[in-house]
């Protein structure tokens, strides 16, 4: 074992990011308007700091699970991947909106330091090995996203859209963790390797008392529908994501994506995976539900925040088919390569949704919400690199290669046909038709209409670059999409 | 290792599509300078392509392997054998065309259209030569993407409506071809290898749902009855070159699909559905040529008469004889020639009167006559008349038919009688008769330009028809295999 290594070492980014958070805290407090850059850089500058830091824990342990906390805590070759993937998305929330915050008096101190803590919820989410610590990394973020949806106080929408999610997310928080106790009831632990063994030797030695383990996995995969947003689960994404500003929604789409990925294959690839039987035809109806109501209420949207958020939730529900295809009849042989396909879809679906919503954000002026599907219209005409841009976007939405996401619905595809479950297929791709629909219109509106005003756009240049560099990755990683498969398979491989 | 004349072909016309995109509409002479050079090379290096073609082998060619993702053992796998060589050559050819037809005719946002064309001349190319399966099927899908674009923005009124049915209509079907694909990937033991898949065993029904998955994919490209609704639309709403380019070759993916997966993979569903298959293209021969006969729009009338001629080509493939086989790959080659032809005439017509109706031409011979004179060639072509290209191909399927079953002879024959009814009486009312009115009267006859697009398309008509036999040389040998193949089962 790593027993020459210092103790709190898997934990060194979360504690630099709490402690570099604390500080933002304060030293906003001393900034005059006109400064507000420092703050904006110095929490660019402590994303790349944990990046620095998690890279160095991976060398050091060696891609090994390292743990530390007693075990509540673990670093593993999956939490690196999941934790640079979230700093990537955190700062890309950081550069797109820095217009749109200033535009409506935003840009403040409290936004870095939400989002970043925030961040650190998904960190310590993707990081638990008990819990307990899934909870509180859970909450941590949870209520970061609360009052983040609220920022602008004074938008009646936005008050509407917290309160909901604040209600709804509590209820959600109380599922998980009612159905926690249960598990804790049934196996004596919390402790997600002890109760993977409990599981496991509760469903050898007696049936009878499966039905706690039963009846708390429900509620665990209940909350946990709630926290990923599937169906019939979801009824808060599109209010939230329609009411929050849309920077706010830029975030709520891609980091705690992530972290809900992790905490399901935590709680149940890691946990539970003696009850796959159970929970895997629970996924499928979330799934199939998720990709219908999806895919079919976002074709009535005429607010690309609404469509993108349904649209989110068939993508979501498209995810949980990898999921559900690790385990055949008992056997784990291609599990890796099926969960793997889940986390590279999440992945580039992280980096989809912050292009997307990213363009909606660039859009906006003050006094001016870009978030009507017509406000799109003719965007060729006035700006044709964006519009390239959000075309590549779409059409990876949609599915068509030559871009990424393709490779993400062709490798959860493989995965679902690979455990046998044809039909399930079948209904996939029928509603990723249907799916297409709805993000060509998108296309349709930017290159086929003529512009409504004629104003050129002009984003900062960061957020220009920061949006050419993510459009053109649906291109790049669709025409190479080795590497960050690989990347994804060897992660899961490495607990 | 080779000289990869095959990737050129390829990433030529789409490197010169991105630079005239980059060029810009800001750099007009340059970007069309560009385009129409990029078309040029891209033309130029398929020609070895066919000049080093070793005819008397079956073998792919030229073939060029490298590893992609290995993770899903998927490799850039291109290759060329006698049939889908000659497609790769039409592709650029009919690029090259449609660029110069394109010169002057499209006023906005001229550089994304010459670059749409690059990008999708390719993306064709690359699906030809494709020999792992999702290789093909990315470039297959991302034809859609400038088609999509093509119809959309430099198309007709109803342009909107076409592009997206057109989308939804051939993501549908390619999307089965993806499931049948990933199928065929599990049960081979993770290959996406296309000539493994040619020796793969299969049980018949296992054949049968893949042959479906297929056709569902191929028949909206090529398109056979019934699902071929979209392509009425999608030809009127086009701008001449995208009529042209989808005519010409976008059907032809469909056709070429049949040859490369359904047929060699799925031989004892092929001859299992024969059946439905012949009678699905002779509804089309007969039953779309006498929707052609009423057609009030010229393009409407010519997009009925490819749908006509398509069911030749799919009826050929599925009466498993020589005769058959290489007719309607003749008769996809001639299509490719006549349909463009015929669009790029209507388009000649059309920048001049703005209408695409019959009713608003007539005589125009009189103020066109070098135009009229060439357009004749073509819609004699069309109707199949001796010495043209649609002579060949519509003769050799006939007596495969015949040798097949007499009486689907005698139905496929119809289509001369009807092919002859609509164009011919199209060409009347647009080009005999007297001035039908002031605008015919003002009409001015083709240009240079236009001359010389459609004189080069004429010599091409004209050199298959008469001899053929260079075309018919390369395609042999791998006609002879694919049949070997049909004929042994793989049950």
């Amino acid at each position: 074992m790593l027993t020459n290594l210092p103790i709190m070492l898997p934990a060194y980014p979360e504690i630099f990011l709490l402690a570099a958070g604390c500080a933002i805290l304060v030293i906003d407090l001393f900034l005059k308007d006109g400064a507000r850059w420092v703050s904006y850089a110095l929490s660019l500058a402590t994303l790349l700091g944990c990046a620095i830091l998690t890279v160095a824990v991976t060398v050091a342990t060696g891609g090994q699970p390292a743990t530390t906390f007693n075990g509540m805590f673990v670093s593993d070759m999956m939490a690196s991947v999941l934790k640079m993937c979230t700093y990537v998305a955190v700062a890309a929330c950081l550069v797109y909106p820095r217009t749109y915050l200033a535009d409506r008096g935003l840009y403040r101190g409290e936004y870095f330091v939400l989002v970043l803590f925030a961040a650190l919820g998904m960190m310590v989410m993707i990081s638990a090995s008990h819990f307990l610590t899934l909870y509180l990394g859970l909450e941590l973020m949870s209520l970061c996203l609360y009052s983040l949806v609220a920022l602008d106080r004074d938008s009646a929408l936005s008050t509407e859209a917290a309160m909901k999610y604040f209600v709804l997310g509590a209820l959600a928080s109380g599922l998980l963790l009612y159905g926690m106790s249960m598990i804790y009831g049934a196996t004596g632990s919390l402790h997600i390797g002890e109760v993977a063994k409990g599981a496991a030797r509760i469903l050898q030695a007696d049936q009878s008392s499966k039905a706690v383990l039963a009846f708390g996995l429900v509620f665990i995969v209940s909350g946990l529908a709630f926290k990923v947003g599937v169906v019939p689960f979801h009824m808060w994404i599109p209010d939230v994501y329609h009411g929050a500003p849309s920077a706010v929604t830029l975030f709520i789409s891609t980091g705690p994506k992530l972290a809900a990925f992790a905490m399901a294959i935590r709680l149940l690839v890691n946990a539970l995976p003696a009850l796959a039987a159970d929970w895997q035809p629970m996924l499928v109806i979330l799934s199939v539900l998720s990709m219908a109501i999806g895919n079919l209420a976002a074709i009535a949207q005429s607010n690309i925040k609404r469509m993108l958020a349904y649209s989110t939730i068939s993508h979501m529900g498209f995810m949980l088919l990898g999921l559900l295809s690790g385990v055949v009849g008992g056997n784990t042989l291609s599990a890796p390569e099926a969960w793997s396909s889940a986390m590279f879809y999440a992945v580039v679906y992280v980096l989809m949704s912050l292009g997307a919503f990213g363009m909606v954000v660039l859009l906006s002026r003050s006094g001016f919400e870009a978030e009507r599907i017509e406000d799109f219209k003719g965007l060729n005409a006035r700006s044709p690199w964006l519009a390239f841009m959000m075309l590549l976007l779409m059409f990876s939405l949609a599915g068509v290669p030559p871009t990424v996401g393709f490779y993400a619905k062709l490798a959860v595809l493989q995965a679902v046909l690979g455990a046998g479950q044809v039909w399930l297929a079948v209904v996939a791709v029928l509603f990723a038709l249907v799916g297409a629909f709805y993000y060509i219109r998108v296309v349709k509106v930017m290159y086929f209409d003529e512009p409504v005003e004629s104003a050129p756009v002009r984003p900062r240049l960061d957020a220009g670059i920061l949006l050419s560099v993510n459009g053109l990755a649906m291109l790049a990683l669709g025409i190479l999409p080795q590497p960050l498969m690989q990347v994804c398979l060897q992660a899961i491989k490495g607990f | 290792m080779q000289f990869p004349w095959l990737s050129l072909s390829v990433w030529v016309p789409i490197v010169a599509g991105l630079i005239v995109l980059a060029a810009g509409d800001r750099n007009l002479r340059e970007a069309k300078a560009i385009a129409l050079l990029g078309a040029i090379i891209g033309f130029a290096v398929t020609i070895p392509l066919v000049a080093g073609f070793q005819a008397g082998t079956s073998a792919m060619q030229f073939v060029e392997l490298a590893p992609w993702v290995p993770r899903f053992n998927m490799n850039y796998h291109l290759g060329v054998d006698g049939i889908s060589v000659l497609f790769i050559l039409l592709n650029s050819f009919i690029t090259v065309l449609v660029v110069i037809a394109g010169w002057e005719v499209i006023k906005e946002k001229v550089a994304q259209y010459m670059a749409a064309f690059l990008v999708m001349s390719g993306l064709l190319n690359g699906t030809f030569a494709a020999l792992d399966a999702v290789l093909f099927y990315v470039f297959f899908e991302a034809t859609l993407i400038p088609m999509y674009l093509v119809i959309g923005v430099w198309g007709g009124p109803n342009r909107v409506y076409a592009a997206v049915k057109f989308f939804l209509y051939t993501l549908l079907g390619s999307l089965l071809m993806l499931l049948a694909f990933l199928y065929l990937y599990n049960k081979s033991g993770g290959s996406f290898a296309v000539l493994d898949y040619h020796k793969l065993p299969l049980p018949l029904n296992v054949q049968i749902v893949l042959f479906i998955a297929f056709l569902m994919a191929f028949a909206v490209k090529v398109p056979m009855w019934p699902v071929h609704t979209w392509l009425p639309d999608a030809h009127v709403e086009a701008p001449t070159g995208g009529s042209a380019v989808l005519a010409a070759i976008l059907l032809k993916l469909g056709a070429y699909g049949f040859i490369r997966f359904s047929l060699p993979i799925l031989p004892d569903a092929s001859h299992y559905l024969a059946g439905l298959m012949i009678t699905l293209s002779l509804i089309a021969i007969a039953y779309i040529g006498l929707v052609a006969l009423v057609q009030t729009d010229m393009k409407k009338l010519i997009a009925y008469s490819s749908i006509s001629h398509m069911g030749f080509v799919t009826l050929g493939f599925f009466i498993f004889n020589a005769y058959g086989m290489e007719g309607g790959l003749v008769q996809m080659i001639s299509h490719g020639f006549v349909s463009a032809a015929l669009f790029l005439c209507v388009g000649v017509m059309y920048d001049r009167m703005h209408s695409r109706n019959i009713a608003d031409y007539g005589g125009v011979v009189n103020t066109m006559p070098r135009f009229a004179a060439l357009m004749m060639l073509f819609a004699m072509a069309n109707c199949g008349l001796p010495a043209t290209s649609g002579f060949v191909g519509e003769f050799m399927v006939i007596l495969g038919a015949m040798k097949f079953n007499f009486w689907i002879a005698v139905i496929a024959g119809t289509t001369l009688v009807f092919g002859a009814a609509y164009t011919l009486w199209m060409y009347k009312r647009v080009i005999f008769g007297e001035v039908g009115n002031a605008h015919v009267a003002a009409l001015t006859d083709a240009n240079s330009r236009e001359l010389l697009v459609l004189g080069v398309l004429a010599v091409a008509v004209l050199w298959l028809g008469l001899h053929p036999a260079p075309f018919t040389e390369i395609m042999h040998a791998s006609v002879n295999d694919l049949l070997r193949h049909l004929a042994v089962s793989k049950l």
